[in-house]
């Protein structure tokens, strides 16, 4: 009943996004066709615009590209004329999520990692050394140290391509300069709330037991530390997508980050929308998951479809 | 006759930003096995830090052992390395804790909970340990112990956590029970309750038990003999016959004078020690308690006063039982004390 009605919302959540994001889109001035004014006689332009129903009322427009994404048709890309938005999302799926993922792990491995140890060693030297590393994290943007990565690794080591795409090792790098960040964050969060943790009475309780101090942080400190960093993961999926926009670039990577950026430098609607659309669902099912993960985690959160 | 427990001039300090805090000030004390044995004071007194030291559960630093022997079946605990500490925890001595509402962890299973020191300690199989656990919950008196074994401690009522708690520290039949104030977070008719229950288990299992409490009323109904400590010292120790019926320690006196008295018509006011503890950064050259007893002599504020034996096994620390104090005795004795 819970996950029924959570999807309706989820639904209804991608619905107004479609339709704000459909509004300012057409508020900004110009139109696919404004570069091509100066070269192009005004009866050619003019029906160019009627193919793609620029000439209606914005209303009308709106009901036919409803009609078209209810048989998830994202229709045709205006500026490319051979591939459909369909097309450019299905190729650029692969590519961006591969990325995004394994930033996603490399953060959340790592981070967690360096947070629980800084958290056991609270206040002595390990602690100080990888909380200096969050903060290097958290202040060097990923535009800034993807190309450091790339003159050492790439360049002067030549341990790993430079940029582009196509075997793993051309992944590394790229997931590497995207992750730094979030598991930056993801380690500060999980250290303080590791010390809490570990002051708690049930950790002196799991001491009494004579449980090795190993089994103590796995069983019985991790697992309630970890709640506070799951609900960050949310907005960490944010910074991962709009990273990916940057790190594409830098990398050279087809991805979807570029028709994204592209798309709105063109106004070419059909992809703004279809990116948008992608964007926006893949962060409406994360934040679904992690709501239903609090539940796998905390026995005492319940899911319930209503307030009361 | 060698002791379970026997703790021998303990001393245990915390450093803090404001200097080091003298919290036990040579302690020394015994329990036999399957005994119970109350240690009262108020808050601060040092009851805690010391039953905690003998678990091993002092965080160093800030707090250090300065010095003093812990013997359990005649080895010194303070010497184990943590490994070895590590079997004797939980299996030869466990801990109940003060408040059952924070004492479990709130994401793990109360069944499994219970079957972690039988793992660790015992290394029984999944399913043994299982019905151990389930077996656990049934001596605690927890009704429908199969089904609450798969459930969360916040399931539980306050009084259910306590004999949850009591499950585990059992679990792997300890030699000893450290219960520390486990009954004050509960409502009366609860409290009752679980010291019925821990008197009840230890005498089934012969567990000795160290009772920690401020409550003279659990001690009375609990325990064979009492501890009193102030201001991290102890102050008398004897049975609880003894203790209650001839207290010698002015602080006894008070502790005594203090509680309601169940006869009264609700009118009469309470009598409170007058002042408060000394300060443990810098403890009186003296007796601990002198600047607040009534009965005060010079050389109370300037020498600590030495153990002494009042009848056998009965002991304070207290200068009016030196021989040399008649006349404070006889004039104490003709009417100014209520004991």
């Amino acid at each position: 009943m819970y996950i029924i009605k959570r999807i309706l919302m989820m639904l209804l959540t991608i619905w107004v996004i479609i339709t704000l994001t459909f509004v300012i889109m057409k508020s900004i001035p110009g139109d696919p066709f404004a570069s091509d004014a100066n070269v192009l006689p005004d009866e050619v332009l003019a029906n160019m615009r009627a193919k793609y129903h620029l000439d209606e009322p914005l209303p009308v427009q709106y009901v036919l590209y409803m009609k078209d994404l209810a048989q998830l048709d994202f229709g045709p890309s205006i500026k490319s004329e051979t591939r459909s938005v369909n097309d450019i999302i299905s190729d650029g799926i692969p590519v961006s999520s591969t990325l995004g993922i394994q930033a996603l792990i490399i953060a959340l491995v790592f981070g967690l990692m360096l947070g629980i140890i800084a958290a056991l060693y609270h206040n002595r030297a390990i602690d100080f050394i990888a909380m200096m590393i969050a903060i290097l994290g958290i202040s060097v943007p990923s535009f800034i140290l993807a190309p450091l990565l790339i003159k050492y690794f790439a360049v002067e080591w030549h341990m790993l391509p430079v940029a582009s795409w196509g075997t793993w090792d051309h992944t590394i790098l790229p997931s590497v300069a995207l992750a730094l960040s979030p598991l930056a964050v993801i380690a500060r969060f999980m250290r303080s709330s590791m010390i809490d943790v570990m002051n708690q009475n049930y950790i002196k309780t799991a001491d009494a037991k004579g449980l090795s101090t190993f089994k103590i942080v796995l069983k019985h400190g991790i697992r309630n530390a970890i709640l506070p960093v799951i609900t960050f993961i949310g907005p960490l999926a944010v910074t991962l997508i709009t990273g990916t926009f940057v790190i594409e670039k830098i990398f050279a990577i087809p991805g979807l980050g570029k028709y994204f950026v592209d798309g709105i430098f063109n106004r070419d609607y059909p992809v703004i929308m279809g990116t948008t659309i992608f964007y926006s669902t893949v962060l409406v099912v994360i934040l679904f998951l992690i709501d239903i993960s609090y539940r796998l985690i905390d026995p005492r959160i319940k899911l319930s479809s209503g307030g009361n | 006759m060698s002791h379970l427990l026997d703790v021998k001039n303990l001393e245990v300090n915390f450093k803090t930003y404001g200097g080091e805090v003298k919290a036990v000030r040579n302690v020394s004390f015994h329990v036999d096995k399957g005994e119970i044995v109350a240690i009262v004071g108020e808050s601060g007194s040092g009851k805690s830090v010391t039953v905690q030291s003998i678990m091993g559960l002092i965080p160093t630093p800030p707090g250090k052992i300065k010095n003093g022997q812990v013997l359990f079946d005649n080895k010194d605990l303070l010497k184990l390395s943590k490994r070895e500490m590590q079997k004797v925890k939980g299996s030869k001595i466990s801990m109940v804790f003060q408040d059952p509402m924070t004492s479990l962890n709130p994401t793990m299973k109360v069944g499994k909970q219970i079957e972690e020191g039988l793992k660790v300690h015992q290394h029984l199989s999944k399913a043994d340990a299982k019905k151990r656990a389930i077996e656990m919950i049934k001596l605690v008196g927890i009704p429908n112990p199969e089904e609450r074994y798969n459930q969360y401690p916040h399931e539980f009522s306050g009084g259910m956590r306590q004999r949850v708690m009591i499950a585990i520290a059992l679990a792997c039949n300890p030699e000893l029970l450290i219960a520390d104030e486990p009954t004050t977070a509960l409502d009366v008719t609860i409290q009752a309750q679980v010291l019925d229950l821990m008197k009840d288990l230890r005498d089934k299992m012969n567990t000795a038990i160290i009772l920690i409490t401020h409550d003279l009323g659990v001690v009375a109904e609990t325990a064979e003999r009492v501890i009193v400590m102030y201001a991290g010292m102890t102050v008398e120790t004897g049975t609880v016959e003894e203790v209650f019926a001839n207290p010698k320690h002015p602080y006894t006196w008070g502790l005594m004078a203090s509680r309601p008295n169940p006869q009264a018509d609700g009118k009469e006011r309470l009598v409170p020690i007058e002042g408060s503890p000394p300060d443990l950064f810098s403890p009186p050259k003296g007796c601990p308690f002198a600047p607040r007893c009534p009965y005060a002599m010079e050389i109370c504020l300037g020498e600590m006063p030495p153990e002494f034996e009042v009848v056998s096994g009965h002991t304070a620390k207290c200068w009016l039982n030196d021989p040399r104090a008649k006349m404070a005795q006889e004039e104490i004795a003709a009417g100014r004390v209520q004991k």
